[in-house]
Parts: structure tokens; C-alpha cells; sequence
């Protein structure tokens, strides 16, 4: 499924998320013929199951659409779109063709069919036809799943992050929700944050790998001196270092998929998040020295994949803040626990309320 | 692009039932072993525990059974080293032997030499080192000038290594040096030779360390006789065999796990409360680790799949080295303990000893340049 997923998405998103399309979007334009692709090829519905009208694909599948959709500066919530579909089908809902976004840090609580409180920095909140949280019910104090709809809500806060990205604040005040179920079995409260980073993580590593080409490919042809400034030792041993960064961010952000099947695997998704942000911010500042006084232009790509990588790194959970949760499970476990959970394939749970703060 | 060979793979679930074996062997032979002899890591010398590893079978164990190796695949090897480096075991006497010399005389030597050298190697008993850096030739390998020179039956060797890692504990030396009229290509003309070190005109001298250990050493050749049969694969052909060699050792654990001693006593000396700082930089350490663990896994399946993977074995290797040389530099910074040579916690000691140990890192096995060239070649820079 995996090969046939990346060659059909990558076909679209050449076809129709050109630089000059990304960058038409930027600021909160709806990108409503790409949308209308990616709805018709029935790609947010990949992690649905069968029954429920999906494709029943595992994140081992999905991890090439969101690597994807981060090496075209994809100016739509696909992943988003995917975790949501994923978490209702888990939770025995019916998955959802349009667009969808995801909550992960809100305040809300649902007393019986109606729902109160405010979701913070969604994901194109302004746009999509409804977002999945996770809310508290106010008779037990009980995380619910929920599908709430945007044109419910009684406030939107327009925000943008660097790469022009709309991520928007929507309160509710006794809006009646779309659907609800418990928080399946298996799943932590912190699901949307951790399912977030883990998409922030696969979205770096593909435009990690897009900013490598773009670079390495640029110093192979510029000229100074007489020669390829790729000729040059200097030029050399920094790609190299920008080349093992994207090499370990991909290989981070694949792990962090594959090991996600029933539940995620918070351990690994942390190691993700880490490394990719880490490689975003050495990777961002390589590729500009390279590219020189043109990668600092509008009309040059450049800055569509490293604007969007200065973003990433900060969403859902910067690298310290993953950093910090995993030292503390690690210090908690003392020297004895840590080789056994390092090989341990990361499923573990992450203890996210025993954080210091920052 | 090159970036495309890392691949997520898990390790079969075989690997992992020998994982809980070796675990069990490590408690048994290993307790109580000081945190400050297992930051030696695959430093440490001890004969006597290569013995027993040989005596389980997992020394060699990728050798054909007909030389005593178990004919392993690369990733049950990669679970035993892995293990042995996390622990601190002590795997320092047979190591080269069952990293590089066991596959290469099994790779390129005669009938009689695999008879010969292959069943002591697999039970712990037959020590290597490798004789390739002289005193002006390091990453300009090629440019070695020691020499070997055909008469009757033997060969005579001349001339000198350096930095030869337990030349002075080891039966044998694998050596590179010239032999043959001067060669139209720099790169042709060499051969290896098994070279027992008991031979009359051998003289090993170790050299000190910066911290006063003796691991390294200066070996002087003064008109050696080997045998003919000294020579392995064929003559002329020494730098695609050592090259050969070199590309896949270098993507393996002990590229990125030299400080675990150090990060182990770390986390013990900060505690089950660590502040802020100090979780942040342990949960970010740990993370670089998981992340060279799923790079170095891939290497190995590529190897499992047959292919040769020399590109992604440098990106592992050079990014290892650079995290085991931040971690002592990231540790002083966590905790106001002082490094100490002696007295002091095991924190501060093991501190003190690998700081001392870990600009080494980058220079066994081919220097941080070299790797960065060999990376830049693979993104068609050079």
C-alpha cells in the first residue's frame, strides 16, 4: 500500500502544490482545488477502518503521505485530517471525507450533548468542516472524544504561525456537538499532543529531504571562483553534517510511525520530535549559508520549506518540551531501567504530568 | 539520494530472544563490575572474559561452523555487541579479531588459513590488531611506505606502524604495506599480511595516552621473515580489501555507545528528581541515541540484504562520534560535581576518564574530515 500511497500522492502534489500555489495560500487561503483532489483520491481517509469507509492503512502507511505532504509545503491539513479519522474510527465513529483539524491543547468540557471552553492554535480552524478534541465531561471529570463543528463555534482568533499557516483559537459556548465517544481504550489523554508531534516530525523529514536536494543540488551548480562552490571543502563538510541530520530526522520520524499501530508510541514519537526539530534548526541555517543572498528572496522556494521548519520545531511540543518529559521518565527509571528502555521499541507511555516546567 | 537507504527496521524477534540470553550471561560474569572499568568500553582488556564469550559462541559467531562460528546474521551480532558496549563489557582482546580479521581471512583467505586462524578467533583465545596508519602516513593511508619483499619462500618486512591499537596484547597483526615495483596507480601495489608478532625483528612499543593508559602502540619491522602463506587474498589487491573492510565496521554500535558508563552514573548522580535543565538535556541525549540506534539498525539490514551501504555507514559513524563527545561536555554542565582522576564518586571519576578519552573518538576508524568528504562525495559534490 505504502508505495502505491507515496507515488499516487506525490503525482498530485506535484501536479497542483506548485511554490507558486504554497505561497498563494500562505496567509489563510482556503486551498480549495487541492482539497477537492485530495478528497476525491479518498487520501484523509487512509487510517479508517474498512467498516467505517476507510482504507484500514497502519501509520507505517500513512508516514509516506505526511512526508509527503511536508516535501510540498502541503498547504492543507492532510495529517491532521488522518489523525482525526483515525482517532473516530478507533473510537467506532464514522471517518469524515472533508477537511478535519485536531485540538490537542483545549480546555473543554461536554455536558451531555453540548460543549463549552475554548481550543487553542488549530490547525487551519478557520476552514476546516469540524475538529476532533478531547474533552472533559462535567458530570464525571471523564476525557471524551470529540467531533465539533467549526461553523458552531461563537469566537475564531485568527492567528498564523511563520510559514503563514493558519492556527486558530475557536471557543464554544454551548454548541452541540457532531459526535462523541469515550477515549478509546489504550489511548492517553495527551493522544491529539503526541499524534501532532508525531505528524510535525514526518512533515520535517520530508522537507528536510526536499531542502537537501534543493541545496546540494544548488551547490553542485553555482559558480564563484571559477568552480562549483560545491567544489569547495568548506561547502563540503557542511552539507555532510545537514545530510546526517536529514538522514537521522527520517529515519526518527519513520520510526515513530511504524511503532504507532494500535495505540502511539509516545516514547518513540518523543525521540521524534527531538531529533527532526533539532535537524530543522541546523539543517534551516546550512541551507541559507549555501544558497547566499538568493535564499533570502520571496521569488526563490527556499524559504517555503525552511519557513515551515522554524515553525514545525515549535508545534505540538518543542524539542525541549518533549526533552524534558522523556529525562524525567528516564531519571525516574535510574541507570538500571535505561538500556531496557532504550530497546525496548518506545511503546511505553510517557508520563506527560510529572514535566518539570520549563 | 543516498538519504533514501535509512529505513526503519526492527530487529527479528530471534535477535531479541538472544538479547534476554546475553542480558542473563552480562549479570552473571559481569556483577558488581565498577562503572569506572566499563567506561572503558571496547577498551577494556580482559582475556579471560573473551575466553567465556568464546565458550558461549559469540565471538566469531558469523564464521562458517566449519571454523567454529555459528554463522550468525548480522543482526544477532549486532544484538551481542550491543549488549556487551552497553554493559561495559570488557570486549576489548578479541575485538578486533571478531570485527574485522575473522570476516577478512574468512573473506579472502586459502582453505589453510581459515583452518589455521578462524577456530581460535571463535574461541576467544587468538587476539588481532591491525597495522595500517605510519608515522606520516594517518588519513593519507595510501601513502604508506613500509614493505614487503619476495625471497624464496618468504617475504621480508621492513619498516614502521603507529597507533596500532593492542599490538602489545595480541598473537597477530593484520598489516598493509607495499610490496611490488612502483605502481602506476597510488592505490595499487599493496598487500596484507598476517604477521605473528613473536616473529625475531618485531619490536612493540606501546605509547602512552593522555591519561597514562596504554593502548596504542609503535611497531618496528627490521628485516621480518614470514612465510609465503603470511600473505592474504592476493597480492597488490591490500587497499580494496582494507577498504572493504573499514566501510562496514564502521556504522556499528560501538560508534555511538563509548559514554554509556557516563550517562549511566549520570543519571544516577542527578537522581528520580532531576531539575529542568537536567531532564531536558538527559531526555535529549537519550533521544540522539534511540535515533543513532534506528540509523545504525538500518545499516545493518542493508548488510542483511546484501547491499553496501559505505555512504550510510559514514553518516552513523560521524554523527556517533560527535555524540560521544557532547556527552561529557553536556555532563559537567548538569551537576557542580568536579571531574576527579582519583577519589571522588564513580560519577566523577567516570567523568573525569572519558573527557580525557573522548577526542579519540573521532579519530579511530577514519577522522570526522575524511567522513564528511566521503558524505559529500555520495550527495555528488566531489
Amino acid at each position: 500500500m505504502r508505495e502505491l500511497f507515496e507515488a499516487t500522492i506525490e503525482r498530485l502534489f506535484a501536479d497542483i502544490a506548485t511554490s507558486h500555489y504554497v505561497l498563494s495560500c500562505e496567509g489563510g487561503e482556503w486551498p480549495a482545488e487541492l482539497w477537492a483532489a485530495l478528497e476525491e483520491s479518498g487520501f484523509a481517509l487512509a487510517g479508517v477502518a474498512e467498516d467505517l469507509g476507510g482504507a484500514e492503512a497502519t501509520w507505517a502507511d500513512m508516514y509516506v503521505l505526511v512526508r509527503a505532504a511536508g516535501r510540498f509545503s502541503v498547504p492543507a491539513p492532510l495529517g491532521e485530517s488522518l489523525l482525526a479519522n483515525w482517532l473516530l474510527s478507533k473510537a467506532g465513529l464514522e471517518g469524515h471525507a472533508g477537511p478535519l483539524s485536531i485540538a490537542a491543547n483545549s480546555v473543554l468540557v461536554i455536558d451531555d450533548e453540548r460543549i463549552s471552553g475554548i481550543a487553542h492554535a488549530v490547525p487551519w480552524g478557520r476552514s476546516v468542516d469540524a475538529i476532533v478534541a478531547i474533552a472533559t465531561t462535567l458530570a464525571e471529570g471523564t476525557p471524551q472524544l470529540v467531533l465539533l463543528q467549526r461553523s458552531t463555534a461563537a469566537q475564531v482568533t485568527q492567528s498564523l504561525n511563520v510559514a503563514g499557516e493558519p492556527r486558530d483559537d475557536l471557543s464554544f459556548s454551548d454548541a452541540l456537538v457532531l459526535a462523541q465517544a469515550a477515549l478509546p481504550v489504550g489511548l492517553d489523554v495527551d493522544v491529539l499532543a503526541q499524534g501532532g508531534a508525531m505528524l510535525r516530525a514526518g512533515q520535517a523529514a520530508g522537507a528536510l529531504h526536499a531542502l537537501l536536494d534543493m541545496t546540494a543540488g544548488y551547490a553542485r551548480e553555482r559558480q564563484q571562483f571559477g568552480k562549483a562552490i560545491g567544489s569547495f571543502q568548506a561547502i563540503q563538510q557542511q552539507l555532510a553534517v545537514f545530510a546526517e541530520q536529514t538522514a537521522a530526522a527520517g529515519i526518527a520520524a519513520e520510526a515513530a510511525f511504524t511503532e504507532s499501530d494500535n495505540g502511539l508510541a509516545a516514547l518513540t514519537i518523543a525521540a521524534a520530535k527531538i531529533s527532526t526539530s533539532e535537524a530543522a534548526s541546523v539543517a534551516a541555517g546550512i541551507a541559507h549559508s549555501v544558497h547566499g543572498a538568493i535564499g533570502f528572496t520571496e521569488e526563490y522556494p527556499l524559504h517555503l520549506l525552511t519557513r515551515r521548519l522554524w515553525a514545525w520545531r515549535s508545534e505540538f511540543g518543542s524539542a525541549s518540551l518533549w526533552s524534558q518529559r522523556l529525562g524525567q521518565q528516564i531519571c525516574s527509571g535510574g541507570s538500571a531501567g535505561y538500556w531496557p528502555l532504550l530497546t525496548s521499541h518506545g511503546q511505553q507511555p510517557l508520563n506527560n504530568s510529572a514535566s518539570t516546567p520549563l | 539520494m543516498p538519504i533514501s537507504q535509512f529505513t526503519y527496521s526492527r530487529l527479528p524477534p530471534e535477535a531479541e530472544v538472544l538479547r534476554v540470553e546475553v542480558r542473563e550471561f552480562i549479570q552473571q560474569t559481569l556483577a558488581d563490575y565498577p562503572p569506572t572499568l566499563s567506561a572503558q568500553s571496547w577498551m577494556g582488556f580482559d582475556a579471560e572474559f573473551s575466553k567465556k564469550l568464546g565458550a558461549k559462541g559469540w565471538v566469531g559467531m558469523a564464521l562458517p561452523k566449519a571454523y567454529g562460528g555459528a554463522e550468525a546474521g548480522p543482526f544477532a551480532r549486532y544484538v551481542i555487541i550491543e549488549e556487551l558496549l552497553a554493559a561495559g563489557a570488557p570486549v576489548s582482546a578479541h575485538w578486533i579479531a571478531d570485527r574485522q580479521s575473522g570476516p577478512l581471512i574468512n573473506r579472502f583467505g586459502t582453505e589453510a588459513q581459515k583452518q589455521h586462524y578462524l577456530p581460535a578467533i571463535c574461541r576467544g583465545e587468538s587476539y588481532f590488531c591491525i597495522g595500517m596508519s605510519e608515522p606520516n602516513s594517518g588519513s593519507d593511508l595510501a601513502s604508506i611506505k613500509s614493505n614487503a619483499v619476495r625471497d624464496g619462500d618468504s617475504w621480508v618486512l621492513n619498516g614502521q606502524k603507529v597507533w596500532t591499537t593492542n599490538a602489545h596484547h595480541s598473537h597477530y597483526m593484520i598489516a598493509l604495506v607495499r610490496t611490488g615495483e612502483k605502481p602506476a596507480s597510488r592505490h595499487d601495489g599493496m598487500s596484507q599480511f598476517i604477521v605473528d608478532l613473536s616473529l625475531p625483528g618485531i619490536t612493540i612499543r606501546p605509547i602512552r595516552d593522555l591519561a597514562g593508559g596504554e593502548h596504542f602502540n609503535e611497531v618496528f619491522f627490521d628485516n621480518v621473515r614470514v612465510p609465503a602463506d603470511a600473505l592474504i587474498g592476493a597480492e597488490g589487491k591490500g587497499w580494496d580489501q582494507v577498504t572493504a573492510e573499514l566501510a562496514f565496521e564502521r556504522s556499528g554500535p560501538e560508534r555511538f555507545l563509548s559514554c554509556m558508563a557516563l550517562l549511566k552514573t549520570l543519571i544516577d548522580a542527578v537522581g528520580k528528581e532531576p531539575n529542568a535543565m537536567q531532564s531536558r538535556e538527559i531526555g535529549r541525549l537519550s533521544a540522539k541515541l534511540l535515533t543513532l540506534r534506528n540509523m545504525s539498525l538500518s545499516v545493518t539490514a542493508q548488510l542483511v540484504a546484501g547491499e553496501h551501504p559505505t555512504w550510510a555507514a559514514s553518516c552513523v559513524k560521524d554523527l556517533g562520534n560527535v555524540f560521544e563527545q557532547e556527552l561529557p561536555e553536556v555532563a559537567q554542565l548538569l551537576l557542580e560535581t568536579e571531574p576527579r582522576q582519583e577519589g571522588g564518586s564513580e560519577y566523577a571519576r567516570v567523568l573525569a576518564y572519558l573527557t580525557q578519552m573522548a577526542p579519540s573518538f573521532s579519530l579511530r576508524g577514519g577522522t570526522r574530515e575524511i567522513l564528511r568528504g566521503i558524505i559529500a562525495r555520495g550527495l555528488g559534490l566531489r
